[in-house]
């Protein structure tokens, strides 16, 4: 169980931090989809196996919902952006996320009880999603940062709630999430085309 | 039949019904009517009493179980049922002419139903579910097709999805507090939550700068609407916090925090107020400085709705009127930088009269709407700190200079420049109603008073 939860925790790490450096939709989107994997796994040691599945499967859907969008509408990658974009930049600030964390995780590890690399996980997870919120103006990647936030904070709230109606609003709020994003990605595609036209 | 069935299912359940129409003002008047009409029945019918129609026997229940949780609408939330709806048909009336009107209505009624959903969800803390739902509902309404998301849009989203996480926790270790009410640090720590939640939801600052940039790539009555709805929303969950837990209203750090950042909010819009050209930034600023006085309010009177509930109607009416006049303006040029307005009080009179009396309403100026719970609130901070009193004379002095340097640019044209009203009829009905309604809630407040 030990093994396992530090290779989802690797998961959630090597998945985000990708999300984070990589600016390719598709690559985006298998990550993302991967790291619902690993959220699977931290959830199904609180939730039952059947909560947790459905979480994952709301995930996928998600990233389906989102990559549909994006290949209907196929738009131009965005080089809108409020901070610097150089991949050692997004390296160096994945690292201190990584720091911080690991203090952050080291520090609720003594008020909840839970196991050290799902508290790790979450927070990694909880960080580099705000991470991409800050550092992109694109809703592709604000939709990303906003699922990766959201599945964060849902491996950490899993240990303290368990009812069917928070689960059923989590699962809503993603697909709600990833609707809102091929809105925006369909919405985005189309005033290109038109200004092009 | 119960509360939760009549004011948050029925609403949605209608809105869908409304979407066979296809005539735009057939659906804001069928859409405004049905608001007045769930606002009348929370006027009437007291909640969870037997009620006698001649022989017939009936009693709205209180609440309804979904999914193991409750939803509760007490006789205790009619005011706020009263408002939310009679509100919602003043935006939806004003609809018909001010812009595409169908999108609004059919979203905007059960966006508005969620919201009550929030504040009749048990436990309270899931609140923020149906906040980020309803969050989720309104992005078509701000965003038509064909349309990029501003950044605007983006960050209120952002600030939405942000909160509810904050807000979970806060409920999480709030209800660890209440068992344990000697833990100083789990004390400080549910604040902290809550603080964060609540600074999202609310705009605190340094989380406003949604308002500012939404108001201004929105249509101007689409943005003010929201920008009623949302904060309005998030001072009735700040309220309902206060209410429930002792704890927290009794802890005079939090009380404390609640006046500063509160005295910031008016402040602050009211000095940005003095170099913005954007009329519909300036109507954000002026939702700011609202959400400043509703924090004062639950400052100076922890846990109890006298003070706040004084400031919902002159709010509304303000940003209704000004929303309609700015949405006038639109219709000419979609810019709404003073320099692109000159003289347009010569063409456009009764909007730009609108938008001048709105601007000089939010900035307390008497005779106009929101003086009277202005001035109550002036007065009870200064039987505590006269100093304190200087900073919302200070953000009322910003809005009101930035009131009369509006009328300036909006009337200063050549005498021989010719008056020719160019508002269409119902523009000029619709204004002027308003124009008249925030003088009278200014002189008779206690007609509009949400008991």
């Amino acid at each position: 169980m030990f093994v396992t939860d530090w290779l989802a925790w690797a998961t959630a790490f090597g998945t985000s931090a990708g999300i984070l450096i990589s600016r390719n939709w598709r690559i985006n989107l298998i990550l993302t989809a991967l790291q619902y994997v690993s959220v699977f796994w931290f959830l199904q040691s609180h939730w039952s196996l059947l909560q947790a599945a459905a979480f994952l499967i709301a995930g996928w859907m998600s990233c389906a919902i989102l990559a549909i969008a994006h290949q209907e509408s196929a738009p131009v990658e965005s080089s809108a952006s409020s901070w610097p974009q150089g991949r050692l930049f997004r390296l160096t600030v994945t690292g201190i996320v990584l720091l911080v964390t690991l203090v952050g995780a080291t520090r609720l590890n003594t008020w909840l009880t839970l196991s050290f690399p799902l508290l790790w996980g979450s927070l990694l997870l909880l960080g580099i999603g705000i991470l991409l919120l800050g550092l992109s103006l694109q809703p592709l990647r604000i939709i990303l940062g906003l699922l990766t936030t959201l599945a964060g904070f849902a491996i950490l709230y899993a240990a303290v709630e368990k009812s069917v109606l928070v689960i059923s609003f989590l699962i809503l709020i993603n697909l709600g999430l990833a609707l809102a994003g091929s809105y925006f990605i369909e919405q985005t595609s189309e005033t290109r085309y038109k200004e092009t036209a | 039949m119960s509360a939760p069935f009549l004011w948050i299912l029925l609403p949605i359940g209608w809105s869908i019904l409304l979407a066979l129409l296809r005539h735009q003002k057939t659906v804001a008047l069928v859409g405004s009517l049905f608001c007045l009409l769930l606002m009348g029945i929370a006027l009437a019918l007291p909640i969870d009493v037997i009620l006698s129609l001649g022989d017939l026997q009936f009693k709205i229940a209180p609440d309804v179980t979904v999914l193991g949780r409750r939803l509760v609408l007490p006789e205790e939330s009619r005011p706020i049922l009263v408002f939310l709806y009679g509100a919602s048909m003043l935006w939806y009336a004003g609809a018909a002419s001010a812009l595409p009107t169908r999108r609004l209505i059919l979203l905007g009624t059960p966006v508005t139903a969620l919201l009550v959903a929030a504040l009749a969800i048990q436990p309270f803390l899931f609140a923020s579910f149906f906040i980020q739902i309803a969050a989720l509902m309104s992005i078509p309404i701000l965003m038509a097709r064909g349309e990029k998301p501003g950044k605007g849009l983006l960050r209120f989203l952002i600030a939405q999805t942000l909160a509810m996480p904050a807000l979970l926790f806060a409920g999480w270790t709030m209800s660890g507090v209440e068992a344990n009410p000697g833990d100083i640090a789990l004390v400080m720590r549910s604040i902290a939550l809550l603080g964060i939640g609540l600074a999202l939801l609310l705009a605190v600052f340094p989380f406003h700068t949604w308002i500012p940039l939404l108001a201004a790539e929105t249509h101007p009555y689409l943005a003010g609407w929201l920008l009623w709805l949302f904060p309005t929303a998030a001072q009735f969950l700040t309220l309902g916090f206060l209410e429930r837990y002792a704890w927290l209203r009794e802890s005079s750090e939090l009380i404390e925090m609640l006046k500063i950042v509160g005295l910031v909010m008016i402040a602050a819009p009211g000095f940005l107020a003095l170099f913005e050209r954007n009329l519909a930034r300036l109507l954000g600023y002026a939702v700011i400085f609202e959400t400043g006085f509703a924090l004062l309010a639950f400052s100076l009177q922890p846990g109890k709705r006298d003070f706040f509930f004084l400031l919902l109607p002159p709010r509304v009416t303000a940003l209704v009127l000004g929303a309609y006049a700015l949405s006038v303006f639109w219709r000419q040029n979609p810019d709404l930088n003073l320099n692109t307005l000159r003289a347009i009080g010569k063409t456009l009179p009764f909007a730009a009269a609108s938008v001048v009396l709105t601007i000089f309403s939010i900035a307390s100026l008497p005779l106009l709407a929101a003086f009277p719970s202005h001035q109550v609130i002036w007065l009870e901070l200064a039987r505590q700190s006269l100093q304190e009193t200087g900073w919302i004379l200070l953000g009322s002095l910003g809005l009101s200079i930035a009131g009369l340097s509006t009328l300036h640019v909006f009337f200063n044209a050549p005498v021989e420049t010719p008056w020719q009203s160019q508002e269409t009829f119902a523009d000029k009905v619709f204004l002027t109603l308003g124009m008249l309604l925030l003088f009278v809630q200014g002189l008779f407040p206690q007609w509009f008073a949400l008991w």
